[in-house]
Parts: structure tokens; C-alpha cells; sequence
């Protein structure tokens, strides 16, 4: 089954059309980069995923249902994970903020507290984060504030707050965007691990580092181009630098009529 | 020195003292970390028309600035989270026509001269017992509701997208913030007035979010430090007849001062330390 399918989707803010006749499924275990120019509609299409635009046009179906059911299925890492680096909060209850939805009356529980409100961490819980944490490697850093961490480390640590719901897809936008180099390429390794139990979607600007790791392409332009890249030759990402031009070659080895990417 | 304590008035201070600043505490965190300490100030002002309000109609005075402060709150709520660029232009409107209500109404009500100063610097030796009475119960609402949505609060305050892809209803939330920030704003005027508010719910709270790693030890320590600065403000008020509100103030920035100095000469000693070692 795919995991998500879309269909005949169109989305505009306003009078401004945004999306045009997106249709695309992702398949299980898929890694698909969605790259595009800046407001050619790639976050929009993310948003749109989470349900958080109101669909006019088309459909869009998580595991053959509606977004609003499966929700809890898909992990998202937001685009700006520098915000609030002051924010007093220690890195375990921001992963923790990945339970919050589990946030539910438990009538059976023993303590009556529990069987209206859920106070505080269940060890459950704890144990839970921790785990989404080891997966990024960050367990050391567990009791430390946010803001102490370096940008790749914090983003590793949204990483693991999206994981620690158990999703089977994950979507990231912009992973990448504010990190040198060096933690860029962590953060894909970390992606590639994950993808043998994970499907992954990450929305990127950097065009030649994703090309390396995705096995399909959707470039986005108000309309979309879907390319399957997994079997194409694959460029060397061990080495320094994947170019533009290696990546444009690699693209139009499979190139349809109409693309304009 | 310590025969003034006989005093109920100075008792009822005290009080009112040590149950304001445990709530500006709790409050005045949730309030910087939101950002949204003008939107407090706002309030702190607005809250002038309700004063005005019930001494016209003879209601009181905590029950008329109350609801009108919870009323701006809401409006504010819902202006912010729908037109986010206009907030600030908002603030400033909703700041001056809640103090110019409330001058008119105190100008119409015959035969009464309310005393502004009081309401504009804070009166802590003029605490009744229903006013103790009144801060309690606040306080404890807070602290209940602070506790039981812990977590919501927290994810709303860092990361409010997030919290609404969750699930969070972030509006509900938000919302509740403010409220509870009008609330204690409306209790905080008694102890510093209006216009000092936005200090008791930001100077100890700067301090305290420089000296925590999660938000719940942010709010238990400002609302030590501010305890600290209240008290302290309060026996300097006596001892040298001063207006207490003010010199709460003066006493908390002062406090930050000297915080400030001496993190930033601990850290260079660190530092210096550090690189010794090396």
C-alpha cells in the first residue's frame, strides 16, 4: 500500500494559484526529495500533507485514509529549528513534546489523578524519548538545555521528537538549512539509517547533497515532475561535492517531455 | 524594627507581598518566553478603564478591572493570533483607550475623587482582607492550571506549530496565557501600580531564566527572587518613606545589576580558568 497518495491536488492562497494538479504517491521505504525554487510550492505541499490547509480541490490519502486519521503516522520536522535557542527547556522535553498528542483520559488508570489528567512524564514516556534520542545519536545530551546545543545537534534532537511517536513516514522540511557542512552530511547519514524502517520526504534548497541520498525526485514548480532516481547512477557522496551539472545529468537520464527541471 | 509586624496592615502587606509575587513568578515566565511582555503591559493599562468602570457604578474595584482586563485579553488573543504584523499598532491603541475610559469614569462619578496614584504606583499597605482573599484563590487557579496543562503550555510557549500539528488547540492555549497574565496583572497593580507592572513581571523573571534549564525551575525562582526583591522593596518603603511600589522596583533592578556584573565577571574568571588549565 502506498503511503501516501495524492491526487488531482490544487491549492491556492488567495487568488494566487500555488499547486496546480499535483498527483504523487510515496511509497513504503521511499526516501523522496522535493526541491523546486523558493515559492514554488514546496512547503506548501508539505503543509498540505499535514493537514494544516484546508483541501479545495483533490484529495489526499495517508495509508488509503484520511489525513486527520493518521496523523499520529507521520513525524515532521519543522523548517526553523533556530528559534527560541534562549528558551529555558532541556533537550528530553522537547523530544517529549513528540508524545503530547497521547495526551489522553485514561479511565482505567489506578490513580485517580492519571484517570482525568495526565501530570508530568510517564517513565514510559522518558524511556520512549530516550530511544528517539539514541537513533540520532544525542543521548548523552539528554538533560541539557536547548539552547547549549550546536544547529546540527539541535536539529538531530527534532529529529528524535519526530521519531518519538513511532512514525512509519517522516517529513522534514528544510533539514538542512542552517548548517555547515559537516552536519549536513551527519544529518543525511542519520536520514539514510532511518530510511531502512522509515519513509522518508525531506523538502530541500540543496539540491546536489539530497540528489545523493534520494531514491525519487519530485521537483515542484506550481506543477510537479516526479523522477525515479534508485536506479540511476549514483554519484559518488563520499566525495566532497555532488555538482549541480552531475546532478542535471542525472536528472534528465530519465527526463520526461514537459519537465522544466 | 520588628513591632511593625503587629501592624494588620503591614501583615496583610506581607502577604499580599509573598502571593503576588509567586503568581508574577509563574506568570511573568510564561509572559517572556512568549514574548509578549508589551501585550502585558497593554493590559496593565487597559485594565485602568475597568477601575474607572466600577468606581462609577459602585462595584469592586478587583472585580470591575478584572473583567475588563480578561475582556482586553481576549481581544487581544484573538488580534494577535489572526493579524500577528498588527499586534503592536493594537497594543498601543487598546493601552490608551482603557486609561482614557477609565479617567472619564472616575471625572463622571459624582462626589468621589478616586486617588489615580494609588492605581498608577500600587498601594501594598492598603490590602484588605477580601483582597488577600482574592489572590489566594488566583493563586491557586494558576498554579492548578499551570500544572495540569504543563506540558501544552510548554509546547505552545516553545513551539506552537509543532504543538498544533500535535494536536494542541494553541488558540485555547494562547488565550489562556494572556488571561491568566491579565489576571495577575490586575492582583500585581495593587502591590506596584500599572505602570510598574511590567517590571515585577520581567526583572526577577530575567534573572530567574539565566539561572534555569526548564521552565518550571524558571518560574519556581522568579518567584523566589521576586519575594526576595518584594520584600526587601517593602521594608526599604518603610524604613525610609518611600513609595513601596517604586522602590520594589528600584530594589529588583538594582538586584539585576548586580546579577549581571557578577555572572558576567564569574564567567570571565571561567574562562580564564579554562584556558589556564589548557
Amino acid at each position: 500500500m502506498s503511503v501516501i497518495d495524492i491526487r488531482g491536488l490544487s491549492f491556492a492562497y488567495d487568488e494566487q494559484l500555488v499547486l496546480e494538479n499535483i498527483n504523487l504517491t510515496v511509497k513504503q521505504q521511499d526516501f523522496l526529495a522535493i526541491i523546486g525554487p523558493n515559492g514554488g510550492g514546496k512547503s506548501t505541499l508539505l503543509q498540505t500533507i499535514l493537514g494544516m490547509h484546508e483541501i479545495k480541490k483533490g484529495n489526499i490519502k495517508i495509508f488509503g485514509q484520511d489525513i486527520s486519521k493518521n496523523l499520529a503516522k507521520i513525524g515532521y520536522v519543522p523548517q526553523n529549528t533556530n528559534i527560541n535557542t534562549n528558551f529555558p527547556i532541556k533537550v528530553i522535553e522537547v523530544v517529549l513534546m513528540g508524545h503530547i498528542q497521547e495526551y489522553e483520559k485514561n479511565p482505567t488508570d489506578k490513580n485517580w489523578l492519571k484517570r482525568y489528567f495526565h501530570i508530568g512524564y510517564d517513565k514510559d514516556e522518558i524511556s520512549c524519548a530516550k530511544r528517539a534520542l539514541r537513533q540520532v545519536g544525542m543521548e548523552r545530551f539528554a538533560y541539557q538545555k536547548i539552547g547549549t546545543l550546536s544547529g546540527g545537534q539541535r536539529q538531530r534532537v527534532m529529529i528524535a521528537r519526530a521519531l518519538c511517536s513511532m512514525p512509519s513516514v517522516l517529513l522534514l522540511d528544510e533539514p538542512t538549512a542552517s548548517i555547515d557542512t559537516d552536519g549536513q552530511k551527519q544529518i543525511y547519514e542519520l536520514l539514510k539509517k532511518l530510511n531502512k524502517t522509515i519513509t522518508i520526504i525531506v523538502v530541500s534548497h540543496d539540491i546536489s547533497v539530497i540528489v545523493g541520498y534520494a531514491s525519487k525526485v519530485a521537483h515542484i514548480n506550481k506543477t510537479l515532475n516526479y523522477h525515479d532516481i534508485s536506479q540511476a547512477a549514483r554519484p559518488n557522496i563520499d566525495g566532497e561535492h555532488f555538482c549541480e551539472v552531475e546532478m542535471l545529468q542525472l536528472l534528465s537520464s530519465k527526463h520526461q517531455k514537459g519537465c522544466e527541471c | 524594627m520588628l513591632e511593625i509586624l503587629s501592624f494588620e496592615f503591614m501583615q496583610n502587606a506581607i502577604v499580599a507581598g509573598l502571593l503576588v509575587s509567586i503568581a508574577s513568578g509563574i506568570i511573568g515566565s510564561l509572559i517572556v518566553v512568549n514574548r509578549m511582555v508589551f501585550l502585558a503591559g497593554g493590559i496593565a493599562h487597559t485594565s485602568y478603564g475597568g477601575i474607572g468602570l466600577a468606581v462609577y457604578f459602585g462595584l469592586p474595584i478587583f472585580l470591575g478591572a478584572s473583567l475588563f482586563a480578561v475582556g482586553a485579553a481576549i481581544l487581544m488573543a484573538a488580534v494577535t493570533l489572526n493579524q500577528r504584523d498588527k499586534t503592536d499598532t493594537f497594543i498601543g491603541l487598546i493601552w490608551a483607550v482603557g486609561m482614557a475610559v477609565g479617567i472619564v469614569f472616575v471625572d463622571m462619578t459624582p462626589g468621589y475623587n478616586v486617588d489615580l496614584m494609588s492605581y498608577l504606583f500600587g498601594s501594598i499597605l492598603a490590602v484588605s482582607n477580601a483582597d488577600i482573599w482574592y489572590m489566594s484563590a488566583l493563586l491557586v487557579v494558576i498554579v492548578a492550571i499551570v500544572t495540569i496543562f504543563y506540558r501544552q503550555i510548554l509546547a505552545v510557549s516553545y513551539d506552537s506549530e509543532y504543538a498544533k500539528l500535535r494536536g494542541v488547540d494553541v488558540r485555547f492555549f494562547y488565550t489562556l496565557i494572556l488571561v491568566m497574565s491579565a489576571l495577575t496583572v490586575v492582583i500585581a497593580i495593587k502591590i506596584v501600580g500599572l505602570i510598574l507592572v511590567i517590571a515585577l513581571l520581567t526583572i526577577p523573571v530575567y534573572i530567574g531564566e539565566k539561572l534555569s534549564s526548564s521552565l518550571a525551575t524558571m518560574m519556581a525562582m522568579s518567584g523566589i527572587l521576586s519575594t526576595i526583591f518584594t520584600f526587601l522593596g517593602l521594608f526599604l518603603s518603610y524604613s525610609y518613606d518611600i513609595t513601596s511600589g517604586a522602590s520594589i522596583i528600584l530594589v529588583s533592578a538594582l538586584s539585576l545589576l548586580l546579577f549581571l556584573v557578577l555572572n558576567n565577571t564569574m564567567r570571565k574568571i571561567f574562562n580564564t580558568v579554562k584556558k589556564i588549565k589548557k
